[in-house]
């Protein structure tokens, strides 16, 4: 990751919030990454687990098309993150009435990093969870 | 883009009412990243399928926002619950401004 002066400022703006985010997160999390997620959840604070879960692979041998699924009870929209990507968004998902709040994609993944999801659960709060996933042979046509 | 763009889907023809059904998308597309180079070393530009929806009997179920870091032949598994017969539409956008379509009948009873 390249820590930017202006992610360094964030960072140090941010000391209250950071507090929250254990440090799997805060090592991971770049710029664009924070940026992403601020755009989800307006700004608003997400908070670890929460019933959020993550159905990924530990190790993909193909990161053109790796399989992974979301799943969290009461959630009504769920953003898929990948830290390792040229940009970090993957997908979001719009969970209406009668959906179940759970779906499987595949993904395309550069190389070995995180993929995260934060979930917009019904009562307005944000969960957010990661996996890492390592991958052998990278994604993004290199 | 290469190809036809060819939607496929899977639904259960029958259901009982309120039993929750999973559904199976798929579509064949290129979903170039804009991230590759042809052989001159120019930027192939971007062109994926950036939204999918699937709405029964006319309100929506679930949509979906893709980047292009959604694999290629993008595919999505989803569940829902049935409430009555109807009719399940799905629908996919492409960059280029093409709309794709499918739908699917599920019967109760």
């Amino acid at each position: 990751m390249n820590l930017t002066r202006r992610s360094a400022f964030k960072v140090a703006g941010g000391v209250a919030s950071v507090a929250l985010v254990p440090v799997a997160f805060s090592r991971v999390a770049s710029a664009a990454m924070e940026d992403a997620i601020a755009a989800f959840t307006g700004g608003a604070e997400a908070t670890d687990g929460g019933g959020l879960t993550i159905t990924a692979p530990e190790i993909a041998e193909n990161g053109n098309t790796v399989p992974i699924g979301v799943s969290a009870e009461g959630a009504t929209d769920i953003l898929i993150l990948a830290d390792g990507n040229p940009s970090p968004g993957v997908a979001t998902f719009h969970f209406d009435k009668l959906a179940a709040p759970e779906a499987s994609t595949r993904i395309r993944l550069a190389k070995t990093q995180n993929v995260i999801a934060v979930a917009r659960m019904s009562d307005g709060s944000y969960v957010r969870a990661a996996s890492e996933v390592k991958v052998t042979i990278g994604g993004c046509g290199g | 883009m290469a190809g036809k763009v060819k939607p496929r889907v899977k639904v259960p023809k029958k259901a009982a009412a309120g039993e929750v059904i999973t559904i199976k998308t798929l579509i064949s597309h290129d979903m170039e990243s804009g991230q590759r180079k042809d052989k001159e070393g120019n930027l192939i530009p971007r062109q994926i399928i950036n939204r999918f929806t699937a709405a029964f009997n006319g309100e929506e179920v679930i949509a979906v926002d893709l980047e292009p870091a959604v694999s290629s032949n993008p595919y999505f598994e989803f569940s829902m619950t049935v409430p009555e017969s109807g009719t399940i539409s799905f629908t996919w956008v492409d960059d280029d401004g093409s709309v794709y379509e499918d739908e699917k009948k599920i019967t109760v009873g």
